[in-house]
């Protein structure tokens, strides 16, 4: 891990405690939650807080993750910091209210302890909940680890409420595998925190003094104008997360790229994927480079706005390039495959790789490294026999 | 202190005039005179329904004061975010007011958004004790989406999902009960309005926005369009709802009920007198119009004991 400028400790925190003390750090001033597993310990702890005085924060306990969303949309648009946390169930019933913060220009931040959706019910880690909400307008990032999970909060609030993005926020971080595990994590010093996150400024708070109508309702004649701005607004804040990233590395010295890489240097087989796979991953790529393999990791840590450049630039020139996801999209393959599929079709031939989709961790199922290593070993397989199309499960009990 | 004549209606409009609504809307004449009595210290937060596309389409706005739509079933949660900012805001020195000053969080549902799909996140508001006022304006059906019924359309009225044939009357179920509702949460303040009454309909709303803590206001909104009457009767049609004891004007102040018109059961009006004037009644065979009379009286004399009951203890 980096050096880290300034005062800071190390503690051991579970990863959803990370996040509960980034809310803290942030000085939020209300939240709006709904218990659901493995989303449960962060807001138990933000209770906590708010009960024994450590955060001066209105805490909501709503009767739903849809009030949840609405209650913080409400609180944002009258210019207060806002945060809510929720998991697969409780993102989907909050999923119509997900496109309003995004379009009415709100900037909440929310955090999504990554779970899989019933039927049937199943508590534990995917992305199938992520995938869902990708079109809701927010900006996504996924957290590898509880430090990511800290820091990434950290820039979810600068960015969203810079007066030129106004954009809402979502981390992601995977259920029980990062929200559950114990880690060592760098605290920073409050002070620092407190300067880096000043308290917002939202330009046009609902305030009799200064009377505004806010989520008026657009006729065919102006929707698509609407939705252009939105559009605008959330390609803009591309640049502007490239200067969160960099302000945060100043002053925290850990630094965060939309794409990172893992002795990706040379390689011809690249592995792509998000979350804290890519921890485990990052074992089996070392494995294999020990017995001389050509192999290196690629994390999608920006999801929205999907970083297209960025993508080619890590992926243009190498072979093959083997997508692992924990996700499916029923009658069509892994979404996150698809995207990087279409962010490869403008490169020219013989610097397109060829792509090979994988699908597993599903509900919790657990990788180990030793299959990832047969994951790169398929990959050779099915691209040596043309197998290109599709997606093949990991794991799977036959 | 400022002297306050009980029948004063002041001359500012919050809810602007060049709004969409039908002519003859019982809803919208509700909301100017509901906005009258709010004042300027308000954050006013719409359901989707005719209030919010009547007022609201853009570039243009009705609202003079701040007011804030986001969806259809979620006014209750929007209303809680708004006035638990304004805590946090104030507590934490964010945000200044002179001293004395309160700014009053307002929720507008219909009685779909309010007894049907918002049920849920009003309830949860209310059970949390946030400060906020919320009037249903109720022309008892979806009227937005084109007259279909709701849990607060009443026994044998025609809507469009819910029409009249050989095998039907008509709504089946006789109107949800939302104040009593309201009552159960145990909050200080709920009453019942009509603006056929105004000057009732503004001392409620003045009550309203006094009490610490919910409060909650079920306003029937006579709907030309929806109930099938000429324009010029909805002003007539909200007094023959409260005069045949239809819809009866009460309060409930921390629990005791009291009628703003004390009549007793003898001196209503026939029920017959108020549904002939409405097509969607038009279809109902005198045994349905007596059934209907049985009800309204039953209920009437429920609620007159309630009053007795509850200002006895
Ligand atoms: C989740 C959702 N379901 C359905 C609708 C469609 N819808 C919009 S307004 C409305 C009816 C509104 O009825 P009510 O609350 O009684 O208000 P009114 O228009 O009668 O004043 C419906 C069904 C919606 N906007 N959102
Ligand atoms: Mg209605």
């Amino acid at each position: 891990m980096n050096e880290v400028k300034g005062m800071s400790r190390k503690v051991a925190l579970e990863g959803s405690h990370a996040v509960s003390e980034a809310v803290r750090m942030a000085d939020v001033d209300v939240v709006a939650a709904y218990p659901i597993t493995p989303q449960t310990h962060i807001v138990e702890r933000i209770a906590e807080m708010v009960a024994n005085g450590e955060l001066d924060a209105e805490f909501i306990c709503v009767e739903s993750e849809h009030s949840a969303m609405s209650a913080v949309v409400g609180a944002a648009a009258c210019g207060a910091r806002v945060f809510t946390c929720t998991a697969g169930q409780g993102l989907e019933l909050m999923h119509e209210v997900l496109f309003v913060p995004s379009a009415m220009r709100l900037p909440v931040v929310a955090a999504i302890a990554n779970r899989a959706l019933s039927a049937p019910l199943n508590v534990w880690g995917d992305h199938s909940d992520a995938m869902a909400v990708r079109d809701c307008g927010w900006i996504q990032m996924f957290a590898e680890n509880a430090q990511q999970a800290f820091d990434l909060m950290l820039c979810a609030y600068r960015v969203a409420e810079r007066p030129d993005v106004l954009l809402p926020a979502m981390v992601h971080l995977d259920g029980f595998h990062v929200s559950h595990v114990v880690e060592p994590v760098l605290l920073p010093e409050e002070g620092a925190v407190r300067e880096f996150l000043p308290p917002s400024e939202y330009p046009f708070p609902l305030d009799p003094d200064r009377p505004v109508s806010m989520g008026c309702y657009g006729p065919p004649y102006i929707y698509t104008e609407v939705k252009k701005a939105q559009e605008v607004a959330i390609e803009n804040a591309y640049e502007k997360i490239l200067e969160t990233f960099k302000e945060f590395k100043e002053v925290f010295g850990r630094e965060y790229r939309p794409v990172e890489t893992y002795r990706a240097e040379g390689a011809d087989i690249l592995l792509l994927m998000m979350g804290s796979y890519s921890e485990t991953a990052a074992l089996a790529v070392d494995a294999l480079r020990e017995h001389g393999e050509s192999v290196g990791l690629v994390k999608l840590r920006l999801w929205r706005p999907f970083p297209f450049e960025e993508v080619c630039r890590a992926l243009r020139g190498v072979e093959v390039v083997c997508v692992f996801e924990r996700a499916l999209s029923f009658g069509m393959g892994g979404p996150l495959c698809s995207e990087v599929r279409a962010a490869l079709y403008h490169l020219p031939e013989g610097k397109r790789p060829k792509v090979v989709s994988f699908v597993g961790g599903l509900g919790g199922r657990d990788v180990r490294a030793e299959e990832f290593e047969n994951v790169l070993r398929r990959t050779k397989e099915r691209v040596s026999s043309g197998e290109l199309e599709g997606f093949e499960f990991v794991g799977l009990r036959e | 202190m400022a002297v306050r004549f009980e029948n004063e209606i002041p001359a500012e409009e919050y809810f602007a005039p060049g709004h969409r609504a039908c002519m003859g809307c019982g809803e919208a004449l509700a909301v100017r005179l509901v906005c009258k009595a709010l004042g300027k210290d308000v954050i006013i937060v719409t359901a989707t329904g005719c209030v919010e596309i009547i007022s609201s389409a853009l570039p243009w706005t009705s609202w003079r004061v701040p007011w804030i739509h986001t969806l259809f079933e979620n006014v209750g949660a929007v209303v809680s975010g708004i006035e638990s900012a304004y805590k946090a805001l104030l507590r934490k020195g964010r945000k200044k007011l002179e001293p004395g000053r309160r700014i009053k969080v307002v929720g507008f549902a219909g009685d779909g958004g309010t007894a049907d799909i918002g049920l849920q996140a009003l309830s949860g508001a209310m059970e949390r004790g946030h400060d906020f006022l919320y009037v249903c304006f109720d022309n008892e059906a979806y009227m937005n989406t084109g007259i279909q019924r709701s849990g607060s359309t009443p026994y044998g009225a025609w809507t469009t999902t819910a029409p009249h044939g050989a095998k039907s009357i008509g709504q089946r179920t006789w109107k949800k009960n939302m104040p009593e509702i309201a009552v159960a949460h145990g909050i200080p303040y709920v009453a019942t309005a009509c603006p056929s009454y105004p000057y009732d309909l503004m001392r409620k709303v003045r009550k309203a926005v006094e009490t610490q803590g919910p409060s909650y206001l079920h306003v029937l909104s006579p709907c030309c369009t929806g109930w099938r009457f000429e324009p010029k009767l909805t002003i007539k049609l909200g007094r023959l709802a409260v005069e045949t004891g239809v819809f009866p004007l009460y309060e409930v102040e921390n629990g005791v009920y009291k009628l703003s018109i004390d009549m007793d059961v003898e001196s209503l009006k026939p029920v017959r007198e108020y549904l002939m004037l409405q097509g969607r009644f038009r279809h109902l065979p005198e045994s349905e119009i007596e059934k209907i009379q049985e009800r309204v009286v039953s209920e009437y004399k429920k609620l007159r004991k309630k009053v007795r009951m509850s200002q006895e203890d």
